[in-house]
C-alpha cells in the first residue's frame, strides 16, 4: 500500500502540505502524505477568505471551489458606524472542502501518494537527524523512513516539538474561533462584513462572509486571554441572537488561528515546517491559506533540491527564504496587530466617523489605515521603528 | 494529580488545547482527544483557549488537593 522508504514525508493533507509535496514532486521527489483525519479538506476550520493575488499563484479561480466573489469589505465600528471599503484586487471566499481536494489531486497527479486515517504519532530520530515517521494506520503502528520530514500538521502540530523545535502557541496568540455556517441570513452576497470592538470579539474581530445568496461564514476569534473571562462560542451566540435570529445554523465548528509571527527555526536536520505549524498565518488577518501554500512552495522547492543534490542539510536554508519571501513583513503585522489590540471602542468609532468622510472614489485599505495611524500617533511611532530599527 | 478535564461528548477536535499546550500533554486525533496526566502541570491553558468550553478547570477538586497537602 505503501513504500518503506519515501524522499519525503509531508504530515497533514491541508493546503500548506499539498503545495509542498506538489512543487516538491514537480522536481522529482518521491513523497508521502499522512492525514489523520478521514477526509482531505474536512471538516472545515476556515473562514475561506483569500484574495485574488493569493489565488492566482497557485490555481486559476475556478467556480468548482469558489462560493463568493467579493468587491467590497464592510467595516463596523462598536457603534455600529458602518464604513464600506471597495476592494482594488477581487478576493474570494472559498468552499475549502472542494478546494483542498483540488490541491490534493494536484499533487497525486503528480505521482504523490496520500493517506487518510494516518495518524503520525512519533519521529524516527538517528544521530540527531529526523529521518521518518511513525504512525498509527487501522489500529496498527507503521514506521516509514525518509530523507525529509515536513509537518504540515496545523495549529495542533506536535511534530516540531518531536523534533526539539519550540513550537507552541502563547494562549495569548492564539485565537480561539468558533464559526457557523449560517443559511436565511440578510446580507450581500459579494461583501465581507467586519464588525470590531469589544461587543463583538475583543482583541480579534468577527466575520462575516458570504457563501452564496443569503448564506455565510460568521464568526469570530478572541485570544486566550479574552478566552480565560468568556469563550468565543458566547460571543458569537449573542451576535446571532441580536442581528440573524432567523438563520439556520447548517455547521458549527471550532478551531484556532496562531496569530504570531513565525517561528524562530522552522527547519532542522531532516526536518521543515510549513503553515499553521510553522506560524505562517498572517497575524493581522488571521489569513492563512495563501500564505501557508507560499511557505509549501518554498519548503517544497528546497527540500526536493536538497534530495536531488543529496545534500539534506540544504533544507536549512528555508527559513531565510521564508523570512525574505514573507517572514519579516509578518513581524510588521504582528506590531500593528498589537497596536490595534489596544484600540477600546471610542478608538474604533472615531476612526470609523473620519474615514467615513473620505469620498468613496478615495477609499483603499492604504488610506484607511493611513486614517487610523493618524488617529493613533503612538501605533505611527511604534510602526516607524519596525522599519527605521535594522 | 489532574485537574483539567474534559467535558463528554463536546469536543469538536478543533487543536487549539494541544497548541497552546506548553507540556504537549494533549493528545488529539480525528476524534478522539486525552490529556496525559503525567505531562499535565494544570497551568490551564488549555482551558482558556477553547473556543467551545470544553475543558474546565475543576476548582473543588484543586482546593481539595491543597485541603488534603495542609
Amino acid at each position: 500500500m505503501w513504500q518503506n522508504e519515501y524522499d519525503i514525508i509531508i504530515v497533514g493533507a491541508g493546503p500548506a502540505g499539498t503545495t509542498a509535496a506538489r512543487f516538491a514532486a514537480a522536481k522529482g521527489a518521491s513523497i508521502l502524505i499522512l492525514e489523520k483525519d478521514r477526509d482531505v479538506g474536512y471538516p472545515v476550520r476556515c473562514g475561506e477568505a483569500i484574495s485574488l493575488g493569493g489565488l492566482k499563484e497557485f490555481i486559476e479561480p475556478n467556480d468548482k471551489f469558489i462560493a463568493a466573489k467579493i468587491n467590497k469589505f464592510s467595516l463596523n465600528s462598536p457603534d455600529n458606524t458602518e464604513v464600506i471599503l471597495p476592494l482594488e484586487e477581487a478576493g474570494f471566499v472559498l468552499e475549502r472542502r472542494v478546494f483542498d481536494y483540488e490541491l490534493a489531486r494536484i499533487a497525486s497527479n503528480l505521482g504523490v501518494k496520500i493517506i487518510t486515517r494516518a495518524y503520525v504519532n512519533d519521529l524516527i530520530i538517528e544521530n540527531n537527524k529526523v529521518c521518518g515517521v511513525k504512525f498509527e494506520y487501522n489500529g496498527e503502528q507503521h514506521t516509514v523512513k525518509s530523507k525529509i520530514v515536513i509537518g504540515a500538521d496545523g495549529v495542533e502540530s506536535r511534530v516540531g516539538r518531536w523534533a526539539g523545535l519550540n513550537t507552541y502557541t502563547d494562549y495569548r496568540d492564539m485565537e480561539s474561533c468558533v464559526q457557523v455556517t449560517a443559511a436565511n441570513v440578510d446580507i450581500d452576497p459579494n461583501t465581507c462584513y467586519f464588525y470590531l470592538g469589544s461587543e463583538f470579539a475583543p482583541h480579534g474581530y468577527l466575520w462575516v462572509f458570504p457563501k452564496g445568496e443569503k448564506s455565510a461564514n460568521i464568526g469570530l476569534g478572541v485570544s486566550g486571554a479574552v478566552g480565560k473571562k468568556r469563550s468565543a462560542s458566547k460571543y458569537l451566540e449573542d451576535f446571532m441572537q441580536k442581528y440573524h435570529p432567523n438563520a439556520s445554523i447548517l455547521t458549527k465548528i471550532a478551531g484556532g488561528v496562531p496569530c504570531a509571527i513565525t517561528y524562530k527555526s522552522i527547519s532542522a536536520p531532516g526536518i521543515m515546517l510549513v503553515g499553521d505549524a510553522a506560524h505562517q498565518v498572517n497575524p493581522l488577518s488571521g489569513g492563512g491559506i495563501a500564505s501557508g501554500m507560499i511557505g509549501g512552495k518554498i519548503a517544497g522547492t528546497i527540500a526536493a533540491e536538497a534530495v536531488a543534490s543529496n545534500k539534506i542539510d540544504y533544507i536549512l536554508e528555508y527559513d531565510k527564504a521564508w523570512n525574505d519571501r514573507l517572514g519579516k513583513r509578518h513581524v510588521i503585522f504582528d506590531r500593528i496587530k498589537d497596536g490595534i489590540y489596544n484600540f477600546d471602542d471610542k478608538k474604533f468609532n472615531s476612526i470609523a466617523h473620519s474615514f467615513n468622510k473620505v469620498p468613496m472614489e478615495d477609499r483603499t485599505l492604504g488610506s484607511l489605515f493611513k486614517n487610523a495611524l493618524f488617529n493613533n500617533p503612538s501605533l505611527l511611532i511604534d510602526i516607524a521603528k519596525v522599519f527605521f530599527t535594522k | 494529580m489532574l485537574l483539567i478535564e474534559i467535558k463528554p461528548n463536546r469536543c469538536d477536535f478543533c487543536g487549539c488545547c494541544v497548541g497552546v499546550c506548553p507540556e504537549n500533554a494533549i493528545e488529539l486525533k480525528e476524534s478522539e482527544i486525552k490529556i496525559i496526566e503525567e505531562l499535565c502541570t494544570n497551568c490551564a491553558k488549555c482551558v482558556w483557549s477553547c473556543p467551545i468550553e470544553v475543558l474546565v478547570f475543576n476548582k473543588e477538586k484543586a482546593k481539595e488537593a491543597k485541603d488534603v497537602a495542609k
